[in-house]
C-alpha cells in the first residue's frame, strides 16, 4: 500500500534535504524549528491489465457512444496525440500513447475505416525528432503511417490547413487544424501528467494556431491564473480555453476524448534514490549519491545532459477513460489528484526549489535561463491548490546552475529573447505588447518551427508568462547556485549557498522565517488550507 | 625640450611585441618609445607654424607602434625616429588655439594639390607622402621632420590648422581628430544606403573611433538605425547617449541585427543583415564577424587598423561585401551632394553635450608608463580616451586666510 503524501517538520535530527541542481544535486541543511519538507504521495499501484482497460475504456465511454459505433468504411478519421513535453522523464517502451492508438486502430481495421491521419498535436512547441515519434508510436505505427504522410506534426502556421470554427462571447477565435476540424471523428490521445492538462486544453492548444493561442498564453491572463493546477474557476486560463471547448463541442468534430493518467515512478536505480525521503536513505543510497554527485561535479555538463535525458523512466498507468471531454476530464483529475494531492496547512515567508534538468519544454535539449524561471514560478510554483505555498510578498529560493546556454536548434528565439527581450523588461504585460509580435511574425522562426526542430518564435514569452503568477507574488526570487549575471537578467537575485540566500531574504521576510520545502521531483499538488 | 620618441631598434621593437601580451606596461617601459630631450624642430619652410601642443590623445595606431605591433606596410611610410602624436589641440606662436588635420598632404610637402581646396588627405596617389621637402610620414606623430603632439612643441603647415573657437574646451578639441575618423567612416557607408528608407549600419567595438563612428552616423546619416556591438557597460551607455539604436554585447550582434533586419540565419551568415557595418577593431575575427553580418552588395568599412589578419573571404565573394578601409578624413560628400571638409564637421560633432566625456584621463609625459597601459585597457577600465597633458602644471592655490579662518585656528 503506497503512502500518501505528508509534511515533515524539520528538527534537528532531520537530515539534509536532497535539492535538484540542474545536472545534479546537493544536500542542503534547512533551520530547525520552522521549516517543514512536502513529500508527494508514493507512486500509486497500477494497472495491471494495461491493455485491456484501454479496450474497456473505448467500449464503455463516458457520455459517448462506445468507440466502434462512432467508426464506419469511409469516413475521415483522426487521431491527435499529446508531444513529447510529456511525461518527464520520457516513460519506458511501450508509451500510453503507443498501446491506447493502436488499440483504437486495431478497432479503425475491424470497422474498415482506411483514411487515419495522426497528427502530433504540438501547438507551438518544436517538432518531434523521428527517434522520439518512434518512442512514443512504437516502429509499428511509425513505419506503417509515416512513409505514407499519414502521420505527421501540426502546423500552427500553415494557414491553409487551419480552419475558424468559432468565437467565444469573449471575442476567443478557436482556430485549429483543418484535417482535425473536417474529420468525421477527432480521437484526442492524452497523458495526464498535471491536472492543468487535458480536457478541451488538449485540442485548443494542440491543434491551434498562433491566433487562437494568444487568446489565453499572454501575461495579463497567466497573472490571474490561480493556480495551473488548482480549481478551474480559479484559472483565468482554463476558464479561456473552456469557453473555447463550447465552441468545439457545437463547431467542432465529434471528438472521442481519451485520457489517462500515470503514477509518479520517476527514476529507475540507480537514481531511485532520488524520489526517497532522506531518513530513510540506507547506506547504499548514500554511497550512491555520493558517487553520482562526484562524478556528475567532473562530467562535462553536456555529457550529464546526455545521462539524464537518457533516462526512461518506469512510470506506470493508474487510469484510462474515454468519451465526452468534460466528463472524461472531471474524472482524470480525480486520478491524478489520487496521486498527487497533499494537504498542506498555512503558507509560510519562504518557498525552496530544487529545479532539475529538464521542463516540458527541453526534453533532450537544455534548461536555459528562460525556462528555469518558468519551470520554478510557472510550475513548481503553481503545484497548488486554493493558496500558495508562500506567502504573498515572500521569497521563492531556487537551485540551479542557470548557466547562460541555449539549445541552438530547439530554442532560437529564446536567445534573442534573452538577448533582446529581458535587459529591456521582465514585466509579461510589458513584453507582451512591446515585443512578442515581432517574435511571433519573424520569418526565420516561422521557417525553423516549422520545417526543423524549433520551438515557436513566440515561445519564450510563453514560457515567461507562465511564471507571471510567481512573479508577481514574490516578493523576491532568489537563485542559488546560479550564473550571477544570468540570474540578474532574469530579475532574481544570485545566491552562493543556502545560507546566502537566507540571508539575502531576511531583508524581505525577516531573521526568522517559515520555509516549506517542495520535494521535488515526485509530482505532487499542495492542497493548502 | 623633453618628448617621446620612437626609435627603429629591432630588438626593442621585438622586445615590445612579446612584453605587449604580457603587460602594456612593460611594452612601454621596454620598447622602442623613450623619454628623450630633443631640440625643437625647425620650421621647414614657408607656410609653417609652431604649434605648442597642450593635450595630445593616445591613439590604437600609437599604441600598436609602441608595441611593436605595426604592419611592416609602413617602414617606408614613416620615418624614424619620430615624436607621435597626432590628435592635438594646441595654440600658435600668435596664442591662437588650434586643432591640426596630421595627415602631410600635398600643400604641406610642396605639390600641387590634387584639385582646389583639396584637404591634405585627399588625393588618388600617395607619392607625395614619401617624397617632397619633408622625411617620409604619412602624418605628424609618423615623421622626423615635424615631430608630433607627444611633446611641447612641433611643427604643422598652415593647410593642416584648424582655429577653434574660444567656447571649445582643449577636452572637446583633442577628441576632434578622432571625430574626424568616426565621421569619415560612417560617411563611406552611403554608396550603399542610397534610396533606403531606413538603412541599418552597424558598428562593431566601441572604443573612441567606434562611438565617433556613431555621433557620426546619428549627426550625418539620415533616417540611419544603428546596431552597436560594445563590450562593456561603460562603452554600452555612450553608443546609446550618441545615438545607437540598439546596443548588444560584441557576440550578440549578429542575432540584433538579424532582428533589425529580418534575416535568417544560415549557416554562420545572415541571409540579409546589416546594409552596411563599421569595424572599429580591426582583427581577424572582427572583420570575419562584420562579413557575415552585412548583406550581400553591402559594405564592411574597416576603420580598426587590422594589420595582418586570416579571413576566410569565400563568403565576401559569394555575397559580392565591398570591403574597404577608412583611414582618415577629407572633404566629404554629403547626402544632400554638398561638399564639406571632414574636419569642419568634427569640430562641430565634438562641441556637442557631452561628448568630452570621451577623455577619460590625462597624464603628463614623465608618466607615459602609466599613460599607455590606461590606454592599452582603456575599456576593462571604465576608460575610453587617454591623453598627454603638456600644458603648463597648474599650481595649487593656497587657501585664502580671512579672518573666520584665523579665528579658528586659534581656537
Amino acid at each position: 500500500m503506497p503512502r500518501p503524501g505528508f509534511v515533515l517538520e524539520v528538527d534537528r535530527s532531520t537530515p539534509p534535504l536532497l535539492f535538484w541542481r540542474g545536472e545534479n544535486f546537493s544536500l542542503e541543511k534547512l533551520p530547525a524549528g520552522r521549516s517543514r519538507v512536502i513529500y508527494p504521495p508514493e507512486p500509486l499501484k497500477p494497472i495491471d491489465d494495461v491493455d485491456g482497460a484501454i479496450r474497456h475504456a473505448l467500449l464503455n465511454p463516458i457520455d459517448q457512444d462506445p468507440l466502434p459505433a462512432l467508426l464506419f468504411p469511409g469516413m475521415k478519421l483522426t487521431i491527435a496525440f499529446d508531444d513529447v513535453s510529456l511525461p518527464l522523464p520520457k516513460m519506458q517502451q511501450p508509451d500510453t500513447r503507443q498501446r491506447v492508438i493502436e488499440a483504437v486502430l486495431d478497432m479503425a481495421a475491424d470497422a474498415g475505416v482506411d483514411d487515419v491521419h495522426i497528427i502530433a498535436a504540438l501547438g507551438l512547441h518544436r517538432r518531434m525528432h523521428e527517434y522520439e515519434l518512434r518512442h512514443a508510436l512504437g516502429d509499428r505505427i511509425y513505419d506503417a503511417f509515416h512513409p505514407r504522410g499519414m502521420l505527421y506534426q501540426h502546423d500552427a502556421e500553415d494557414h491553409d490547413n487551419l480552419v475558424e470554427l468559432g468565437t467565444t462571447p469573449h471575442g476567443e477565435v478557436l482556430e485549429i487544424n483543418k484535417r482535425a476540424a473536417e474529420s468525421d471523428l477527432l480521437v484526442y490521445v492524452n497523458i495526464n501528467s498535471v491536472p492543468m492538462d487535458g480536457g478541451w486544453k488538449s485540442v485548443c492548444t494542440g491543434l491551434a494556431s498562433y491566433r487562437c493561442l494568444s487568446h489565453h498564453h499572454n501575461g495579463h491572463t497567466l497573472q490571474h491564473t490561480r493556480s495551473l493546477s488548482g480549481h478551474r474557476e480559479h484559472s483565468a486560463l482554463h476558464q479561456s480555453i473552456w469557453r473555447m471547448g463550447k465552441i468545439l463541442r457545437d463547431h467542432g468534430p465529434k471528438l472521442f476524448q481519451i485520457e489517462t493518467s500515470l503514477n509518479t515512478d520517476m527514476f529507475p536505480s540507480p537514481f531511485d534514490f532520488i524520489a526517497k525521503r532522506e531518513w530513510e536513505w540506507t547506506a547504499r543510497d548514500r554511497a550512491t549519491y555520493l558517487a553520482t554527485t562526484k562524478s556528475l561535479d567532473r562530467t562535462p555538463r553536456r555529457l550529464a545532459r546526455k545521462i539524464f535525458h537518457s533516462i526512461q523512466a518506469p512510470h506506470r498507468m493508474t487510469s484510462v477513460q474515454a468519451g465526452e471531454t468534460g466528463a472524461v476530464h472531471e474524472l482524470t483529475l480525480q486520478h491524478v489528484y489520487r496521486q498527487q494531492l497533499v494537504p498542506v496547512e498555512g503558507q509560510t515567508d519562504i518557498l525552496t526549489l530544487g529545479i532539475p534538468f529538464v521542463s516540458p519544454y527541453n526534453p533532450d535539449g537544455i534548461m536555459n535561463p528562460i525556462l528555469v524561471m518558468c519551470m520554478g514560478l510557472g510550475y513548481l510554483f503553481n503545484m497548488y491548490r486554493n493558496k500558495p505555498l508562500v506567502r504573498e510578498g515572500g521569497v521563492i529560493i531556487m537551485t540551479h546552475p542557470t548557466y547562460r546556454e541555449f539549445h541552438p536548434v530547439h530554442h532560437p528565439s529564446y536567445i534573442d529573447f534573452f538577448e533582446q527581450v529581458l535587459p529591456d523588461t521582465t514585466d509579461p504585460v510589458v513584453m507582451g505588447q512591446k515585443w512578442e509580435r515581432q517574435y511571433a511574425e519573424d520569418e526565420w522562426y516561422r521557417h525553423l518551427y516549422r520545417t526543423g526542430n524549433a520551438y515557436h518564435g513566440v515561445h519564450p514569452f510563453y514560457a515567461w508568462y507562465w511564471g507571471a503568477h510567481g512573479q508577481q507574488w514574490a516578493g523576491k526570487v532568489i537563485v542559488v547556485g546560479g550564473d550571477p549575471s544570468t540570474v540578474r537578467r532574469l530579475g532574481f537575485t544570485p545566491a552562493s549557498t543556502m545560507d546566502d540566500a537566507f540571508e539575502l531574504a531576511s531583508d524581505v521576510v525577516g531573521r526568522a522565517p517559515t520555509i516549506t520545502h517542495l520535494h521535488v521531483p515526485a509530482l505532487l499538488v499542495a492542497d493548502v488550507s | 625640450m623633453k618628448a617621446l620618441q620612437v626609435d627603429k631598434k629591432v630588438a626593442k621593437l621585438g622586445m615590445a611585441r612579446v612584453m605587449s601580451t604580457l603587460s602594456p606596461t612593460a611594452a612601454a617601459k621596454y620598447g622602442p618609445l623613450d623619454l628623450v630631450t630633443i631640440d625643437p624642430p625647425a620650421l621647414p619652410g614657408a607656410g609653417w607654424r609652431r604649434v605648442h601642443t597642450h593635450l595630445a590623445g593616445i591613439c590604437g595606431s600609437d599604441l600598436a607602434t609602441v608595441e611593436g605591433q605595426a604592419s611592416p606596410y609602413f617602414d617606408d611610410w614613416v620615418s624614424f625616429p619620430f615624436v607621435p602624436g597626432h590628435e592635438v589641440v594646441g595654440h600658435l606662436d600668435d596664442g591662437r588655439r588650434v586643432v591640426i588635420e596630421p595627415v602631410l598632404g600635398h600643400a604641406a610637402r610642396g605639390f600641387a594639390p590634387p584639385f582646389d581646396g583639396a584637404a591634405p588627405g585627399d588625393g588618388d596617389d600617395y607619392a607625395h607622402l614619401a617624397r617632397g621637402s619633408l622625411e617620409p610620414g604619412i602624418q605628424i606623430g609618423f615623421c622626423n621632420s615635424t615631430c608630433g603632439g607627444w611633446a611641447p612643441q612641433f611643427v604643422a603647415h598652415e593647410s593642416q590648422i584648424h582655429e577653434i573657437p574660444d567656447t571649445m574646451t582643449d577636452e572637446q578639441a583633442v577628441l576632434v581628430e578622432p571625430a574626424a575618423g568616426g565621421i569619415h567612416a560612417a560617411l563611406l557607408t552611403l554608396p550603399v544606403l542610397a534610396g533606403i528608407d531606413r538603412p541599418v549600419v552597424a558598428v562593431l567595438g566601441a572604443g573612441t573611433m567606434g562611438l565617433c563612428a556613431i555621433a557620426g552616423l546619428r549627426r550625418h546619416v539620415p533616417g540611419v538605425q544603428i546596431v552597436v556591438g560594445a563590450r562593456y557597460p561603460h562603452q554600452q551607455a555612450f553608443a546609446t547617449a550618441l545615438g545607437a539604436d540598439v546596443v548588444a554585447k560584441p557576440d550578440e550582434l549578429a542575432r540584433a541585427v538579424r532582428r533589425l533586419t529580418g534575416s535568417q540565419m544560415i549557416g554562420d551568415h545572415l541571409s540579409g543583415g546589416a546594409d552596411a557595418t563599421i569595424d572599429a577593431v580591426g582583427t581577424s575575427e572582427s572583420i570575419a564577424d562584420c562579413l557575415r553580418f552585412t548583406r550581400p552588395r553591402g559594405r564592411v568599412v574597416l576603420m580598426g587598423m587590422p594589420a595582418q589578419v586570416s579571413v576566410d573571404l569565400t563568403g565576401l565573394w559569394h555575397r559580392e561585401t565591398q570591403l574597404v578601409g577608412a583611414y582618415t578624413y577629407g572633404t566629404e560628400t554629403m547626402p544632400d551632394g554638398s561638399r564639406r571638409r571632414t574636419f569642419d564637421l568634427a569640430i562641430e560633432t565634438a562641441q556637442q553635450p557631452g561628448f568630452e566625456r570621451l577623455l577619460s584621463a590625462t597624464y603628463r609625459i614623465d608618466d607615459y608608463t602609466d599613460a599607455l597601459a590606461h590606454a592599452a585597457a582603456a575599456g576593462r577600465r571604465g576608460a575610453v580616451k587617454i591623453a598627454f597633458d603638456l600644458r603648463p602644471p597648474v599650481k595649487p592655490v593656497a587657501p585664502a586666510s580671512d579672518a573666520d579662518d584665523s579665528t579658528k585656528v586659534s581656537q
